[in-house]
Protein backbone atom coordinates (compact mmCIF):
# COMPACT_ATOMS: atom_id res chain seq x y z
CA UNK A 1 0.00 0.00 0.00
CA UNK A 2 1.27 3.48 -0.57
CA UNK A 3 1.42 6.03 1.29
CA UNK A 4 -0.97 9.18 1.44
CA UNK A 5 1.05 12.23 2.84
CA UNK A 6 -0.16 15.63 2.78
CA UNK A 7 1.83 18.64 4.49
CA UNK A 8 -0.38 22.02 5.09
CA UNK A 9 1.94 24.95 5.26
CA UNK A 10 2.18 28.35 4.48
CA UNK A 11 5.00 29.84 2.14
CA UNK A 12 6.67 32.09 4.44
CA UNK A 13 6.57 29.26 7.90
CA UNK A 14 10.13 28.31 9.36
CA UNK A 15 7.90 25.56 11.23
CA UNK A 16 6.60 24.47 7.71
CA UNK A 17 10.21 24.71 6.12
CA UNK A 18 11.71 22.38 8.97
CA UNK A 19 8.74 19.94 7.55
CA UNK A 20 9.58 20.26 3.87
CA UNK A 21 13.59 19.65 4.82
CA UNK A 22 12.38 16.32 6.74
CA UNK A 23 10.28 15.03 4.08
CA UNK A 24 13.02 15.75 1.40
CA UNK A 25 15.94 14.15 3.36
CA UNK A 26 13.64 11.33 3.46
CA UNK A 27 13.05 11.36 0.03
CA UNK A 28 8.84 11.02 0.64
CA UNK A 29 6.63 12.11 -1.51
CA UNK A 30 3.44 14.43 -0.93
CA UNK A 31 1.05 16.69 -1.53
CA UNK A 32 2.11 20.46 -0.24
CA UNK A 33 -1.01 22.66 0.55
CA UNK A 34 -0.51 26.29 1.16
CA UNK A 35 -3.04 27.80 3.32
CA UNK A 36 -3.92 30.97 3.66
CA UNK A 37 -3.89 32.15 7.49
CA UNK A 38 -6.22 35.05 7.40
CA UNK A 39 -8.84 32.28 5.85
CA UNK A 40 -7.90 28.85 6.96
CA UNK A 41 -9.60 25.33 5.24
CA UNK A 42 -11.93 23.45 7.09
CA UNK A 43 -9.70 20.64 6.00
CA UNK A 44 -6.89 22.78 8.21
CA UNK A 45 -9.52 23.39 11.18
CA UNK A 46 -10.68 19.46 10.99
CA UNK A 47 -7.08 18.50 11.62
CA UNK A 48 -5.98 21.11 13.89
CA UNK A 49 -8.82 21.67 16.04
CA UNK A 50 -6.79 22.68 18.86
CA UNK A 51 -4.49 24.96 18.47
CA UNK A 52 -5.80 25.59 14.01
CA UNK A 53 -2.14 25.83 12.82
CA UNK A 54 -0.07 25.03 10.30
CA UNK A 55 2.31 23.53 9.71
CA UNK A 56 0.15 19.87 9.74
CA UNK A 57 1.31 16.86 8.33
CA UNK A 58 -1.18 14.17 7.49
CA UNK A 59 0.40 10.40 7.02
CA UNK A 60 -2.90 8.45 5.97
CA UNK A 61 -5.84 10.35 6.95
CA UNK A 62 -3.58 10.53 10.41
CA UNK A 63 -3.20 14.43 11.34
CA UNK A 64 0.75 15.24 13.07
CA UNK A 65 0.80 18.84 14.56
CA UNK A 66 3.52 20.62 15.67
CA UNK A 67 6.36 21.23 13.41
CA UNK A 68 9.45 19.36 16.22
CA UNK A 69 6.67 16.56 17.02
CA UNK A 70 5.97 15.73 12.90
CA UNK A 71 9.92 15.82 12.87
CA UNK A 72 10.62 13.02 15.37
CA UNK A 73 7.27 11.43 13.88
CA UNK A 74 9.08 11.51 10.39
CA UNK A 75 12.23 10.15 11.86
CA UNK A 76 10.11 6.95 13.00
CA UNK A 77 8.04 6.38 10.07
CA UNK A 78 11.06 6.59 7.57
CA UNK A 79 13.30 5.05 9.00
CA UNK A 80 14.77 2.43 7.05
CA UNK A 81 15.32 4.78 3.85
CA UNK A 82 18.50 6.22 2.31
CA UNK A 83 19.30 8.93 4.77
CA UNK A 84 20.59 8.46 7.73
CA UNK A 85 18.64 8.90 11.16
CA UNK A 86 17.80 13.00 12.23
CA UNK A 87 17.88 12.64 15.74
CA UNK A 88 21.17 10.77 17.46
CA UNK A 89 20.92 7.07 18.43
CA UNK A 90 22.19 7.54 21.91
CA UNK A 91 19.60 8.69 24.56
CA UNK A 92 21.36 11.33 26.13
CA UNK A 93 22.63 13.27 23.08
CA UNK A 94 18.69 12.92 21.55
CA UNK A 95 18.01 14.55 25.01
CA UNK A 96 20.37 17.59 24.64
CA UNK A 97 18.92 18.32 20.59
CA UNK A 98 15.64 18.42 21.84
CA UNK A 99 16.41 20.82 24.91
CA UNK A 100 17.90 22.98 22.25
CA UNK A 101 15.53 22.54 19.76
CA UNK A 102 12.86 23.81 22.39
CA UNK A 103 15.08 26.33 23.41
CA UNK A 104 14.73 27.34 19.45
CA UNK A 105 11.45 27.62 19.87
CA UNK A 106 11.18 29.49 22.93
CA UNK A 107 13.97 32.12 22.53
CA UNK A 108 14.58 32.85 19.07
CA UNK A 109 11.40 33.17 17.51
CA UNK A 110 9.54 35.08 20.02
CA UNK A 111 12.56 37.47 20.05
CA UNK A 112 12.69 37.54 16.80
CA UNK A 113 9.39 38.13 15.90
CA UNK A 114 9.65 40.98 18.64
CA UNK A 115 12.54 42.31 16.40
CA UNK A 116 9.88 43.09 13.06
CA UNK A 117 7.38 43.95 15.08
CA UNK A 118 8.30 46.41 17.62
CA UNK A 119 10.28 50.10 17.37
CA UNK A 120 12.42 51.65 19.41
CA UNK A 121 13.68 51.14 22.59
CA UNK A 122 11.54 47.90 22.60
CA UNK A 123 13.08 46.35 19.57
CA UNK A 124 16.91 47.37 21.30
CA UNK A 125 16.16 45.11 24.00
CA UNK A 126 14.69 42.40 21.77
CA UNK A 127 18.04 42.69 19.66
CA UNK A 128 20.18 41.96 22.00
CA UNK A 129 18.36 39.10 23.67
CA UNK A 130 17.76 37.82 19.66
CA UNK A 131 21.96 37.69 19.64
CA UNK A 132 21.97 36.27 22.92
CA UNK A 133 20.13 33.23 22.32
CA UNK A 134 21.86 33.01 18.85
CA UNK A 135 25.11 33.20 20.76
CA UNK A 136 24.32 30.44 22.70
CA UNK A 137 23.14 28.12 19.84
CA UNK A 138 27.03 28.84 18.23
CA UNK A 139 28.35 27.56 21.69
CA UNK A 140 26.86 24.28 21.43
CA UNK A 141 27.95 24.41 17.63
CA UNK A 142 31.15 24.78 18.89
CA UNK A 143 33.45 23.00 16.23
CA UNK A 144 31.25 20.77 14.84
CA UNK A 145 30.27 20.94 10.99
CA UNK A 146 26.82 20.67 12.32
CA UNK A 147 24.53 20.83 15.34
CA UNK A 148 24.20 17.14 14.34
CA UNK A 149 27.60 16.47 15.04
CA UNK A 150 29.27 15.05 11.68
CA UNK A 151 26.15 14.88 9.86
CA UNK A 152 23.05 17.20 9.48
CA UNK A 153 20.22 16.31 11.97
CA UNK A 154 17.05 17.19 14.08
CA UNK A 155 18.41 20.21 15.51
CA UNK A 156 20.05 21.69 12.18
CA UNK A 157 16.95 20.90 11.28
CA UNK A 158 14.66 23.11 13.82
CA UNK A 159 16.87 26.23 13.32
CA UNK A 160 17.95 26.17 9.58
CA UNK A 161 15.11 27.17 8.77
CA UNK A 162 14.94 30.49 11.19
CA UNK A 163 17.98 31.77 8.21
CA UNK A 164 15.49 32.58 5.97
CA UNK A 165 14.41 34.96 8.42
CA UNK A 166 17.57 36.57 8.96
CA UNK A 167 17.03 38.92 6.24
CA UNK A 168 14.41 40.06 7.16
CA UNK A 169 15.42 40.39 11.01
CA UNK A 170 18.44 42.15 9.56
CA UNK A 171 16.71 44.71 7.45
CA UNK A 172 14.11 45.52 10.25
CA UNK A 173 16.44 45.72 13.42
CA UNK A 174 19.28 47.26 11.14
CA UNK A 175 22.17 44.82 12.31
CA UNK A 176 24.16 42.05 10.58
CA UNK A 177 24.09 38.84 12.47
CA UNK A 178 26.95 37.45 10.79
CA UNK A 179 28.98 40.14 12.74
CA UNK A 180 27.73 38.89 16.01
CA UNK A 181 27.70 35.43 14.54
CA UNK A 182 30.11 34.54 12.01
CA UNK A 183 30.52 30.72 12.56
CA UNK A 184 26.46 30.72 13.12
CA UNK A 185 25.90 32.12 9.52
CA UNK A 186 28.63 30.16 8.20
CA UNK A 187 26.95 26.92 9.11
CA UNK A 188 24.02 28.08 7.79
CA UNK A 189 25.53 28.37 4.43
CA UNK A 190 27.14 24.94 4.85
CA UNK A 191 23.44 23.67 5.83
CA UNK A 192 22.54 25.27 2.23
CA UNK A 193 24.71 23.51 -0.07
CA UNK A 194 22.31 20.28 0.14
CA UNK A 195 19.38 20.21 -1.56
CA UNK A 196 16.92 19.34 0.98
CA UNK A 197 17.83 22.58 2.72
CA UNK A 198 18.00 24.93 -0.44
CA UNK A 199 14.69 23.45 -1.87
CA UNK A 200 12.80 23.81 1.24
CA UNK A 201 13.88 27.44 2.37
CA UNK A 202 11.90 30.80 1.53
CA UNK A 203 13.85 33.16 -0.34
CA UNK A 204 14.40 35.38 1.65
CA UNK A 205 13.24 38.44 -0.27
CA UNK A 206 10.24 37.15 -0.18
CA UNK A 207 10.31 36.81 3.41
CA UNK A 208 11.06 40.06 4.34
CA UNK A 209 8.43 41.27 1.76
CA UNK A 210 5.70 38.96 3.91
CA UNK A 211 6.64 41.12 7.00
CA UNK A 212 6.12 44.28 5.04
CA UNK A 213 3.15 43.14 4.09
CA UNK A 214 1.78 41.89 7.68
CA UNK A 215 3.41 45.40 9.29
CA UNK A 216 1.33 47.34 7.02
CA UNK A 217 -2.02 44.79 7.26
CA UNK A 218 -1.40 45.07 11.30
CA UNK A 219 -0.82 48.83 11.48
CA UNK A 220 3.23 48.54 12.48
CA UNK A 221 5.00 50.85 10.96
CA UNK B 1 27.34 9.70 45.30
CA UNK B 2 24.47 7.92 43.74
CA UNK B 3 23.80 6.84 40.14
CA UNK B 4 21.00 9.05 39.46
CA UNK B 5 20.10 12.20 41.53
CA UNK B 6 17.14 14.64 41.24
CA UNK B 7 16.89 18.41 42.23
CA UNK B 8 13.85 19.49 42.87
CA UNK B 9 10.89 21.31 45.15
CA UNK B 10 8.68 19.24 47.12
CA UNK B 11 6.04 21.95 45.54
CA UNK B 12 6.66 21.57 42.09
CA UNK B 13 4.34 19.07 40.29
CA UNK B 14 7.25 19.20 37.36
CA UNK B 15 9.61 17.36 39.75
CA UNK B 16 7.54 15.06 40.75
CA UNK B 17 6.65 14.00 37.34
CA UNK B 18 10.17 13.03 37.04
CA UNK B 19 10.21 10.65 40.51
CA UNK B 20 6.75 9.18 39.23
CA UNK B 21 8.61 8.15 35.65
CA UNK B 22 11.58 6.64 37.88
CA UNK B 23 9.63 5.30 40.41
CA UNK B 24 7.43 3.46 37.40
CA UNK B 25 11.00 2.10 36.35
CA UNK B 26 12.26 0.97 39.69
CA UNK B 27 14.82 3.29 39.38
CA UNK B 28 16.71 4.07 42.39
CA UNK B 29 17.83 7.79 43.49
CA UNK B 30 18.87 10.37 45.35
CA UNK B 31 16.80 13.63 46.30
CA UNK B 32 17.87 16.78 46.63
CA UNK B 33 15.44 19.76 48.07
CA UNK B 34 16.15 23.29 46.58
CA UNK B 35 15.45 26.21 47.86
CA UNK B 36 13.86 28.81 44.80
CA UNK B 37 14.66 31.65 46.70
CA UNK B 38 18.45 30.78 47.65
CA UNK B 39 19.21 28.43 44.63
CA UNK B 40 22.42 26.57 45.15
CA UNK B 41 25.94 26.73 42.91
CA UNK B 42 24.89 23.16 41.67
CA UNK B 43 21.31 24.57 40.33
CA UNK B 44 23.02 27.36 38.67
CA UNK B 45 25.95 24.89 37.29
CA UNK B 46 23.21 22.27 35.60
CA UNK B 47 20.82 24.48 34.35
CA UNK B 48 22.47 27.81 33.51
CA UNK B 49 19.88 28.45 30.73
CA UNK B 50 16.78 28.35 32.67
CA UNK B 51 17.79 27.55 36.79
CA UNK B 52 14.74 26.04 37.08
CA UNK B 53 13.90 22.77 38.69
CA UNK B 54 13.59 19.88 38.16
CA UNK B 55 17.35 18.54 36.95
CA UNK B 56 18.25 15.21 36.81
CA UNK B 57 21.79 13.63 36.87
CA UNK B 58 22.54 10.13 35.35
CA UNK B 59 26.45 9.02 35.46
CA UNK B 60 27.17 12.58 34.75
CA UNK B 61 24.32 13.18 31.81
CA UNK B 62 22.35 16.97 33.15
CA UNK B 63 19.12 16.51 31.95
CA UNK B 64 16.35 19.44 32.39
CA UNK B 65 12.78 20.21 31.11
CA UNK B 66 10.59 17.29 32.62
CA UNK B 67 9.04 15.97 29.49
CA UNK B 68 12.77 15.94 28.16
CA UNK B 69 13.56 13.83 30.88
CA UNK B 70 10.82 11.13 30.74
CA UNK B 71 11.61 10.64 27.42
CA UNK B 72 15.02 10.02 28.64
CA UNK B 73 14.29 8.01 31.37
CA UNK B 74 11.78 5.36 28.98
CA UNK B 75 14.54 5.46 26.74
CA UNK B 76 17.39 4.40 29.32
CA UNK B 77 15.55 1.75 31.77
CA UNK B 78 13.77 -1.34 31.05
CA UNK B 79 10.16 -1.30 32.61
CA UNK B 80 6.73 -0.39 31.77
CA UNK B 81 6.71 1.77 28.75
CA UNK B 82 5.88 5.66 29.26
CA UNK B 83 5.07 6.32 25.79
CA UNK B 84 3.67 3.95 23.53
CA UNK B 85 5.46 2.20 20.34
CA UNK B 86 3.73 3.20 17.78
CA UNK B 87 4.78 6.58 16.15
CA UNK B 88 1.22 8.15 15.71
CA UNK B 89 0.64 7.57 19.57
CA UNK B 90 3.62 8.68 20.61
CA UNK B 91 2.79 11.68 18.49
CA UNK B 92 -0.48 12.18 19.70
CA UNK B 93 0.94 11.23 23.31
CA UNK B 94 3.89 14.08 23.17
CA UNK B 95 1.44 16.31 21.40
CA UNK B 96 -1.44 16.51 24.28
CA UNK B 97 1.52 16.25 26.97
CA UNK B 98 2.89 19.34 25.37
CA UNK B 99 -0.53 21.14 25.31
CA UNK B 100 -1.31 20.55 28.72
CA UNK B 101 1.99 22.54 29.74
CA UNK B 102 1.41 25.47 26.97
CA UNK B 103 -2.72 25.76 27.79
CA UNK B 104 -3.67 24.10 30.70
CA UNK B 105 -0.63 25.39 33.61
CA UNK B 106 -0.83 28.88 33.25
CA UNK B 107 -4.62 29.20 33.09
CA UNK B 108 -5.35 26.91 35.62
CA UNK B 109 -2.66 28.98 37.83
CA UNK B 110 -4.25 32.60 36.74
CA UNK B 111 -7.86 30.97 37.23
CA UNK B 112 -6.49 30.43 41.14
CA UNK B 113 -4.49 33.51 41.76
CA UNK B 114 -5.76 36.55 39.71
CA UNK B 115 -8.62 38.72 40.27
CA UNK B 116 -11.21 40.01 38.11
CA UNK B 117 -11.08 40.30 34.44
CA UNK B 118 -8.49 38.16 34.23
CA UNK B 119 -9.58 35.06 36.65
CA UNK B 120 -12.80 35.14 34.36
CA UNK B 121 -10.60 34.95 31.25
CA UNK B 122 -8.37 32.32 32.52
CA UNK B 123 -11.79 30.19 33.82
CA UNK B 124 -13.14 30.00 30.48
CA UNK B 125 -9.52 29.14 28.87
CA UNK B 126 -9.04 26.58 31.64
CA UNK B 127 -12.56 25.22 31.22
CA UNK B 128 -12.05 24.92 27.09
CA UNK B 129 -8.89 23.29 28.04
CA UNK B 130 -10.30 20.59 30.79
CA UNK B 131 -12.87 19.46 28.09
CA UNK B 132 -10.44 18.85 25.37
CA UNK B 133 -8.45 16.81 27.72
CA UNK B 134 -11.94 15.15 28.77
CA UNK B 135 -12.29 14.32 25.12
CA UNK B 136 -9.01 12.44 25.26
CA UNK B 137 -9.76 10.19 27.84
CA UNK B 138 -13.24 8.86 26.67
CA UNK B 139 -14.10 5.44 27.37
CA UNK B 140 -10.34 4.61 29.04
CA UNK B 141 -9.01 4.48 31.98
CA UNK B 142 -5.67 6.33 31.51
CA UNK B 143 -4.87 8.83 29.08
CA UNK B 144 -2.27 5.70 28.25
CA UNK B 145 -4.69 2.94 27.70
CA UNK B 146 -4.92 0.30 30.56
CA UNK B 147 -1.85 2.15 32.10
CA UNK B 148 -0.47 5.18 33.08
CA UNK B 149 1.46 7.07 30.66
CA UNK B 150 3.45 10.31 29.33
CA UNK B 151 0.24 12.35 29.44
CA UNK B 152 -0.94 10.80 32.83
CA UNK B 153 1.94 11.66 34.19
CA UNK B 154 1.85 15.31 33.00
CA UNK B 155 -1.41 15.60 33.68
CA UNK B 156 -0.64 14.62 37.49
CA UNK B 157 -0.97 18.77 38.92
CA UNK B 158 -4.89 18.41 38.15
CA UNK B 159 -5.35 15.53 39.98
CA UNK B 160 -3.19 16.81 43.12
CA UNK B 161 -2.75 20.30 42.96
CA UNK B 162 -5.78 22.12 41.37
CA UNK B 163 -8.19 20.06 43.09
CA UNK B 164 -6.50 21.41 46.55
CA UNK B 165 -6.02 24.48 45.29
CA UNK B 166 -9.51 24.80 43.98
CA UNK B 167 -10.79 23.93 47.39
CA UNK B 168 -8.75 26.64 48.97
CA UNK B 169 -9.91 29.23 46.68
CA UNK B 170 -13.34 28.33 46.42
CA UNK B 171 -13.36 27.75 42.65
CA UNK B 172 -15.58 25.91 40.64
CA UNK B 173 -14.40 24.87 37.66
CA UNK B 174 -13.56 20.93 38.30
CA UNK B 175 -17.23 20.06 38.83
CA UNK B 176 -17.67 20.46 35.10
CA UNK B 177 -15.34 18.44 34.48
CA UNK B 178 -15.47 15.28 36.48
CA UNK B 179 -14.33 12.34 34.71
CA UNK B 180 -10.63 13.36 34.61
CA UNK B 181 -10.18 12.99 38.34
Amino acid sequence: MSDEVILLDVYASMFGMRVRIALAEKGVEYEYREEDLGNKSPFLLQMNPVYKKIPVLIHNGNPICESLLILEYIDEVWKDNKSPPLLPSDAYHRATARFWADFVDKKVFDLGRRLWTRKGEEQEAAKKEFIDALKLLEGELGNKPYLGGDKFGYLDVALVAYYSWFYAYEKCGNFSIEEHCPKLVAWAKRCMKKESVAKSLADPIKVYEFTLMLKKKYGLE
Amino acid sequence: MAEVQVFGVWSSPFVRRVEMGLKMKRVEYEYVEEDLKNKSDLLLKYNPIYKKVPVMLHNGNILVESLIILEYIDEVWEGPPILPKDPYERARARFLAKFIDDKCASPIWKACWSKGEEREKAIVETTEALKILENELKGKKFFGGDNIGLVDITANFIAGWFLGLQEFLGLQILTKIISLI
